[in-house]
This record gives C-alpha cells, structure tokens and sequence, in this order.
C-alpha cells in the first residue's frame, strides 16, 4: 500500500480523500467479480487527481465506491476511503445521503441524460440548496441564478427557467458543474465530463473547470480515458487497468517518462497532432483487456506486454522508483535505466500517403446540397407558402482521387453526417451533381444500380448498433458476397475465412454473434462487410469514436492496411483532429454546411489557417503538460442550420472577424502557389499567416 | 403548448368525422329498408315512399349525412325504433349512469394501481414485487363475470347472512336517482372494473418506476443528496408516470361504453347494456347515437391524457407542432 511504503512521505496535511487498499467486487451470476483490487491513492484540497483507463479498467467503479454508490450488486471487500479524516465506510446509507452534494460532488457525463428533462434547470439546482443547505426556495432559486452566472453562462436567468432539451451540451455541462460546486464541497468526482462534446467545448468546460478548482481548494478525482485531458488537466495521474493501479506519477514525469509498458503502449497507440501515417505507424497493443473480474495470477498486463517475461507470472509489487512515483512492474528498473527499450519502431512498413494530384477521380461533388424540409405550420399552407427547409450541406464542392484518403472534420451540427448520408443516398433531398468514377450517382438510393450499391460501402461509428444481433459473423459477411457481388451461398461461405483473416480475426469468429464480441473486434467485422464487396468509395463515420485508444490504433491501422490493399478510396469523417490528420491524404473542415478549409494532411497544420480550423487546433488537448496556453476559446456555440448567419457563416462566433464585409459577403477562397490549401475567408493569405505564426511554432507543431 | 393543444383538439374533431362517417356508413350498407324495418313486412307502397320522404332518404347520400350530422348536432337525435321514444334523454341519462360508474372506477383503481405499481418498481426484483406482480395478475385472469358474482356473493349475500351491513346484490338504479343514492349501488361494479384495470395500469406503472430508475438523472439526484423521498416523488414519478396517463385515459373509454358484462352481471343502466339492447332489436338510430357518444367519450379522454401528459413533459411542451 502506498502509504506504509517507506519512500512515500506521507503528506503535509491531512489528504481530502485517502483511499487504502480498495478492493471493490460485483456480484454477478453468484459469483463476486473483483472489479477493482487493492488500489490506493490520496487527493490534496486544490489538487487534481487523474485516474485513467479503458473500458473495463474500473475507474468508475473505484468512482462509485468512493461515493458508497454501487447498487445492490457492488460491494466493497477491503480497504478505507476516508474524507476528511472520516471513515466512509463506517456511515450507513442514509448518512452518505447528508455527505453527497454537501461535503463530496459528482460531476457526470452525458450531460443530457444527467438532468432531469422534467424540471427546470434553475430548481434543479436550487433543491440541492434547498435540502442540502436548509435555504428557503425562493432565496434558492435566486441564489440558483448566481451559481449559473458564476459557470460564465451568460443569460442565467434565461438557463435557470429553461429545460434541458433547451440548452445546447456544453450549457447543460455548465449547469451540472453549477449544480456540483453550489453547496461548496470539499471533494469533486468527475466521471468524464467533457466526453461526448465538441473539442472547442470541451476546451471551454476544461478551463472553466481548472478556474473554479483552483479558487475554491477543491479535491478533485478526474476520471477519464483521454490520456490529453489529463496532461492539461491534472497534477497527478494512476493509470489503471483490469482493476489495478499499474502506475502512479506526477503528470509531468509521466507523460514525459511512463515506466510501466502499458502507460507507454497507450501513449504511442495515439495519434499526435500533426502527425501522419506516412512518417510512423500506429503502435497498437496487442490482444484487448481482459473482462472485469477474471482471475489472474500474476502481472495483469501480462498477457498483452511485449516486455514480458518468465517473472511476469508472478504478482508484482508495488515500487517506488521516486517520491510520489508507484510503479506495479517487474521490470521498471531495466526500464528506468534504458536497459531494455519500449518497442516504437513499427511493425509494417507504413502506408505513405497519397497525394491529390492528376489521379482517376473516385468521387465528386460539384454544388451538392442536403435539405431537411421543415414542417409546414397551418397557418403557412393557408398563407400557401412554399415549405421552408434547412439545409444542412450547402453548395458543396469535394473531389476525392481514387485510393485517396479524405478526411472530413468538424464539431457535431457541422453537416458531416449529412454530407455522408447524401453519398450514401439515403439523405433526404440532395440537389446538386454528385459522380462516382465519372459516372452519375443518383441521388436516392431507390435509383442506383447494384453495381453503384457495391462501389459505395459505409462502417459506421456504432458497431453495437450497425451489426444484427442475431446473425453469426459468416452471416453477417456472406450478405454482400451474395448480394453485392451475385455469388452463390457456397461460394461466399468458402470466402468467409479469407474476410476473417483480412480483418485479423481468428476463422473459429465465423460462428459467433456480435454480442460475444469485444468493441473492437465488432468493429472489424463491420469493416470487414465493408470491404467484401470491394468498394470504389468507403465512408467512414467517426469508425473509431466509441473504441478505446489502445484499439483505436489497430483499426486505424487495419483501414490503412485494407484500402491499400483494395486500392479504394475513403472518406473519413471525424470530429478528432488527430485521428483525421493520422489518416487522411486530404482534410476538409466543414463548418454549416460548407467546407471552409481544403488542404493537403501535411498542410493543413501549417499556418494560415481558417479561424475556425485555427479554433479547432487550439482547442484539442495534447500531451504536453507544461504546454497549456490559452487557446482560442470559441464564443458561444455552432447556431443551428435554420439560423445561418448570412456573409461568412463563422462571423457570430469568429476571433478574427474584420469587420461589417464579413457579416455581409460571403468571403473568397483564399490559395497560394506552393500550397495544396484554399481557405475561405476575407483575411489574405500573408496577414492571416503573420498573425498566427506564433501559435504554429509553439503549440501545434509541438503536438 | 396551446399549438400542441390546438393540433390535438384539430385530430380530435377529424377524429370523430371519420367516425360518424363510418357509423352513418353502416346504415347505409346495412341490407333492408329502414322504412320496412320500422313499419313492419305488410306496410303498403304508400305508406313507404311517405316514411321515406319524412325520413328525407330520398336526397343523396352526402346530404343525407350532412342532415344526419346537423341533426345530432343540434341536440335531435330522433326516435329509436324499438322504444318510440326520443333518444336524445334516453342515451344521456345512460352516458350519466356509464360515467358515475367510471369516476367511481377510476377513483378506486388509479390510486391503487399508481401505488402498487410503484411499490413493485421501486422493489424491482425482490418479494414485494413479486407478491404484488402475481396477486394482480392472477385477478387479471379471472374473466369480470367470475369476479363480479365472487364480489356479490362475498359482500352482497355472505355479509348478509351473518347480519352484517352489505351491499346491494342489484345495482340497478333508478333513472332520477342522486349520487348519494346510486353510490352503494356503484361500489360492486365499480371494484369488479378496479379488479380488471388493476394489473394493467399497476404493470406500466411497475414498468415506467424500472424504467426511469435506471436513469442518469437518478444518480444525478441522489448524489445531490436529497431525501429518497424527493428522489421518488419529484424526479422519478414525473416521467415514470407518462406511460401511465395514456393508460388510464384508454381505460376510461373501455370503462364508459366497454362495461357489457359488468353491466349485465350487476343489472346496471349504462351505454354499454344500452348500445346491447340496439342492435338486439336492430334500432338504427339509437345504435348511432351510443356509438358516437363512445367516440366522444373516447376521444376526450385521450385529449385529456395528451394535454397531461403535455402538462407533465415539458419537451413537449415546448417544441413545434
């Protein structure tokens, strides 16, 4: 335990949270399940602590036990959580029932299902005075008000009488962060409270967060997967995976020094900023976590580390190599002195990338646009007035060579979901001319040809949800053999091992279902029908969104891998600048409907950028830890299709607005000899260039 | 919210013109002449084309309906044809009769049923659920003549026998009777419907409680710390209700013209014994006018239950349409 070893001083004063060798279990199918072993950790007031892992890796379980929270199936079999010197473990239910929302706050995630969509956000904030604090609830909701004002929400008033449906996620986050830090508590648990928004929010709600944190000396448990949020956001970090710590360090000497092989596996299996795959392949981690509970002797991480060794198979201690640093490893000397090295080099060759140039066109767009028609009111069809609509792609130009990679980025509302919808042919109205290998591509869906359904093929981001449940994987992948490509039923079942093999998933796969499959491998499978029938065009939708990073990389990896080896061509859209940059030729940002920035992958993190663009950049988290600048925190949020701003669609929320022409014109594509970039915007090329210089020096090549 | 309000009553009123068309339909399609049914096999020639013409079936048919409608509209809903007698008082004194007992039912029922099937939701799993899952399941199987003749053997006849204040065995009541006369009458009926409508409402209700206790915004206001009490009532009953409110407003259409057997059993003067009675004697009009009493029955309920359930659930509320 970290507290009895002798290196590890024991702090100054009194930790707000101090967790000794917590061992949580769950009961399930009468067996209890140790989700969570031996793990101890302490928070000072002001401090926060980033406790990361995957799925699985029992970080919100350790979360929900530290708030005696686990339901009727989880229970705590050892160990001491103490707040403020109290035993947590000691109090009845009903007990905690006084410390929750007064003396320890929880910040969720998913904003939207946290709040209650029946009541008012204002009340449901002020009850917590109310109950919490014994405030009168008039006096409750006034002071609900100032809380609001308090998150930098700007109209609180307006927030306070709204629903949740009503705000936008970033505003119900603010609202949730308002309703946890009301009643000033001493210990702030936050379970991935910046998850599912955009990274221009996220950047927002993060530096919100670091402000009110560090003003009111809270203890904070930051809770997360994403290893960037931590290296902006905290002091120190455990890494935690299967259930255990495996390391604990200061997040300056862990991001810059991780001892333990899988913190380093995790660091190099993501994407930097700027980096492609042409100069280095994603290392990925081998094989995936093991299920929550399953009995191991030995290192947990074993069966996954390339380091391991015969010593491995036994249980390993829990070092020190320096105050404050704890390491769970057998080898973290060798380690530590160079002795044996981190595998990075990679495994392939890497792709290389494909430049746009005078190749065969796979896909073009020439003035597409996607309508979503409005209801029409009663009072409209008297008036007979023809039925507005919104549009959520509007006036689109986009060419795509063939084997050519293009990535498409931008915030959620940006229009990338229907632009692929749109190439799909299953948007609801497209206008414009839209060809597939210089032949027309109809609209609808009803009017192309099977040949045309077989060169356009789409994975989507949510396996869970685009696979049938109940058909085998063969099934699952014998579909477009047979429907697709004409073949007999025989003849694409004797195809099925060579898909499996394809997407690196043992043959014995062929019989199971998508519910006995991890994430990942669900997700190969859904390529794995993508490519069967050998597309011209694959559509890729945030395909690595909802996988964790150790196995993001290996899709990632695998796309590359198979569009070689098909030759096609593929859109990529996703909101991760990172992940975009990693794979694609060509990047596209598209704000409202329309691109707003083109250029090759390596030029587009080469200034000038679009303002946008510029915000997007700034906003992502990177690894360095002493690198947090203050970015460009975009104004308010992106409006709705219905509201476009007239001029340049950014001009409402833009940093580098010149003035009335940009409110008024809309703004010319900006390019320059030597330079795959066209920008659209009022600013030229040089000023635009000199103005950001700067931040491209220091931040983002840093990345 | 009055835009959803006033696209709700727009369904209602369409609602209920497609139901008189078809109900003015049936008449139509029906073989036989009306003029034969209602002056007997050996009527003369004359004798018919004059019913005929005071009965105006010589215009066309969408006159005729037009005429029918405004008719009923203003409150002339004609003779039926087996009693001689204005239908108008006759269904209204019945629709009274259907909806004292169905107040009464509801009364009883939703109260208890919202309350065992919260009690069943919010112990999702353990030995109060199950009690009360199969305790209102198994009354739910027994068919409302079972139950019905079980209530008045137990209350009527048994509590008699030993001398002990009872209910009446016969609950039908006389037309001019006040409430507080009809009551006792009401009681057996009105828990014979509580035992058919308690399971169902007391099954969503359970199901909405499961539901919405797996809800972020549960754990959201139990990590406030509030009371368990407020947790229950203030968030969760809220939205775990919804399902419910659409329920009960199809029950009360059930309970207003669907009570055949209870009425029968109990010998009780409603719509659904009434609209009985009309098509046994094959009496037209007056099967017409129980009819559309039903749908209007039916269909205000359901805008009751919308404008509830509207009341209750802000996001629709507030947004179009």
């Amino acid at each position: 335990m970290f507290c009895n070893h002798p290196l590890n001083k024991l702090p100054e004063h009194l930790p707000t949270l101090n967790i000794e060798g917590l061992t949580v279990a769950y009961r399930q199918n009468g067996r209890w399940l140790e989700a969570v072993r031996d793990v101890s950790l302490h928070i000072q007031p002001g401090e926060i602590y980033g406790l990361v892992g995957e799925s699985g890796s029992g970080k919100t379980t350790l979360a929900l036990a530290v708030l005696r929270y686990l339901g009727q199936y989880g229970m705590i079999l050892q160990g001491k959580i103490e707040l403020n010197g109290k035993n947590l473990l000691d109090l009845q239910p009903a007990e905690m029932r006084k410390i929750w929302g007064r003396e320890m706050a929880y910040l969720p995630q998913n904003s939207q299902s946290a709040l209650n969509p029946t009541l008012r956000v204002g009340d449901q904030i002020a009850e917590i005075l109310h109950y919490q604090l014994d405030m009168g609830m008039k006096r409750a909701q006034r002071r609900a008000v100032d809380h609001l004002r308090e998150v930098n929400i700007a109209d609180p008033e307006r927030v306070a009488s709204s629903y949740p449906h009503q705000l936008s996620g970033g505003m119900q986050q603010r609202a949730l962060i308002a309703m946890a830090l009301c009643s000033n508590p001493t210990l702030l648990i936050l379970d991935e409270p910046t998850t599912n928004l955009d990274v221009t929010t996220q950047a927002a709600i993060l530096e919100l967060l670091v402000e009110l944190i560090s003003q009111r000396q809270t203890a904070a448990l930051y809770i997360t997967h994403n290893l960037a949020v931590v290296a902006q956001m905290c002091q120190r970090v455990g890494v935690m995976y299967a259930g255990v710590m495996l390391e604990e360090a200061a997040a300056a000497s862990l991001f810059a020094k991780p001892l333990h092989p899988y913190t380093h596996g995790m660091l190099s299996s993501l994407p930097r900023l700027g980096e492609g795959k042409a100069s280095a392949r994603l290392q990925s981690i081998g094989g995936q976590s093991p299920p929550p509970g399953q009995l191991t002797s030995g290192c947990v991480f074993q069966p996954r580390c390339p380091l391991a060794i015969e010593v491995c198979s036994e249980n390993p201690a829990l070092s020190s190599p320096s105050a404050g640093r704890h390491i769970r490893c057998h080898r973290w000397e060798a380690i530590l002195k160079g002795e044996i090295s981190l595998p990075t080099a990679p495994g392939m060759e890497s792709p290389g990338r494909m430049e746009a140039s005078d190749k065969e066109v796979a896909l073009s767009l020439e003035g597409v646009a996607v309508r979503y028609p409005l209801r029409r009111t009663p009072l409209d069809i008297l008036r007979r007035e023809p039925g507005r609509s919104v549009r959520a792609v509007d006036e689109l130009d986009l060419v795509i060579a063939s084997g050519q990679t293009f990535g498409l980025v931008g915030e959620s509302g940006s229009g990338k979901t229907s632009l692929a919808r749109a190439i799909l042919g299953v948007a609801d109205r497209t206008e414009g001319k839209m060809e597939l290998l210089g032949a027309p591509l109809p609209a609808q869906l009803s009017s192309r040809k099977r040949e045309t359904l077989r060169r356009v093929q789409i994975v989507f981001q949510n396996s869970e949800e685009a696979l049938n449940p109940y058909l085998t994987v063969e099934e699952i992948l014998l579909r477009p053999l047979v429907t697709l490509l004409g073949l007999s039923r025989q003849e694409a079942r004797d195809r099925v091992p060579e898909l499996l093999r394809a997407v690196r998933l043992p043959a014995a796969y062929a019989v199971r279902l998508p519910t006995q499959l991890s994430g990942g491998e669900k997700q190969r499978v859904a390529i794995g029908r993508a490519f069967a029938a050998r597309p011209d065009l694959l559509v890729c939708d945030e395909p690595v969104s909802a996988l964790d990073v150790s196995v993001q990389a290996s899709i990632l990896n695998l796309l590359c891998d198979l569009q070689v080896e098909n030759r096609s061509s593929l859109l990529f859209i996703s909101h991760d600048l990172a992940v975009v940059g990693y794979l694609a030729d060509v990047i596209g940002v598209i704000y409202l409907g329309q691109l707003v920035e083109i250029a090759n992958a390596d030029d587009l993190f080469k200034p000038p950028f679009h303002p946008y663009t510029e915000a997007l950049l700034t906003a992502v988290p990177t690894l360095e830890t002493q690198s947090r600048q203050k970015g460009i925190i975009l104004s308010g949020e992106i409006p709705s299709p219905t509201e476009k701003p007239g001029g340049c669609p950014f001009h409402t929320r833009c940093p580098r607005l010149v003035g009335e022409i940009c409110k008024t014109q809309a703004p010319p594509w900006q390019r320059r000899e030597g330079s795959s970039k066209r920008y659209r915007c009022h600013i030229p090329w040089m000023e635009l260039q000199a103005a950001q210089g700067k931040l491209a020096n220091g931040e983002i090549q840093a990345g | 919210m009055y835009r959803y309000l006033l696209r709700r009553m727009g369904f209602l009123l369409l609602t209920i013109l497609l139901t008189s068309i078809i109900i003015f339909a049936i008449t139509q399609w029906l073989p036989g002449d009306v003029c034969r049914i209602i002056l007997g096999r050996e009527a003369g020639k004359k004798a018919l084309e004059a019913c005929r013409r005071d009965l105006g079936l010589e215009a066309s048919v969408p006159v005729q309906f037009l005429r029918w409608l405004g008719d009923f509209l203003s409150g002339d809903w004609g003779q039926s044809y087996s009693t001689r007698t204005e239908i108008f008082p006759l269904v209204m004194q019945r629709l009274i009769n259907s909806l004292r007992l169905a107040a009464l039912t509801l009364l009883i029922a939703v109260p208890l049923a919202v309350g065992l099937g919260v009690a069943a939701g919010l112990n999702a799993g353990r030995l109060l659920d199950n009690l009360i899952s199969i305790s209102t399941l198994s009354v739910v199987g027994l068919p409302e003549f079972v139950t019905g003749i079980l209530l008045i053997q137990i209350f009527a006849f048994e509590l008699r026998r030993r001398g002990l204040p009872s209910l009446p065995a016969n609950s039908s009541i006389r037309p001019e009777a006040g409430f507080m006369e009809a009551l006792p009458m009401l009681i057996l009926p009105a828990m014979t419907a509580t035992l058919v409508l308690l399971a169902y409402i007391a099954r969503i209700t359970r199901a909405g409680v499961v539901e919405e206790m797996k809800q972020a915004y549960v754990r959201t206001a139990d990590l406030k710390g509030l009371p368990r009490r407020v947790v229950v009532l203030k968030h969760v009953l809220r939205n775990a209700l919804l399902p419910t409110i659409t329920v009960i407003a199809i029950s009360f259409g059930w309970l207003i013209s669907g009570l055949v057997v209870i009425e029968n059993v109990f010998n009780y003067p409603g719509l659904g014994r009434l609209l009985v009675f009309a098509i046994d004697r094959r009496d037209l009009p007056l099967m017409q006018a129980v009819a559309l009493v039903t749908v209007l029955g039916f269909s205000l309920a359901n805008l009751a239950a919308d404008s509830l359930y509207a009341l209750l659930n802000p996001r629709i509320r507030y947004t179009r349409g």
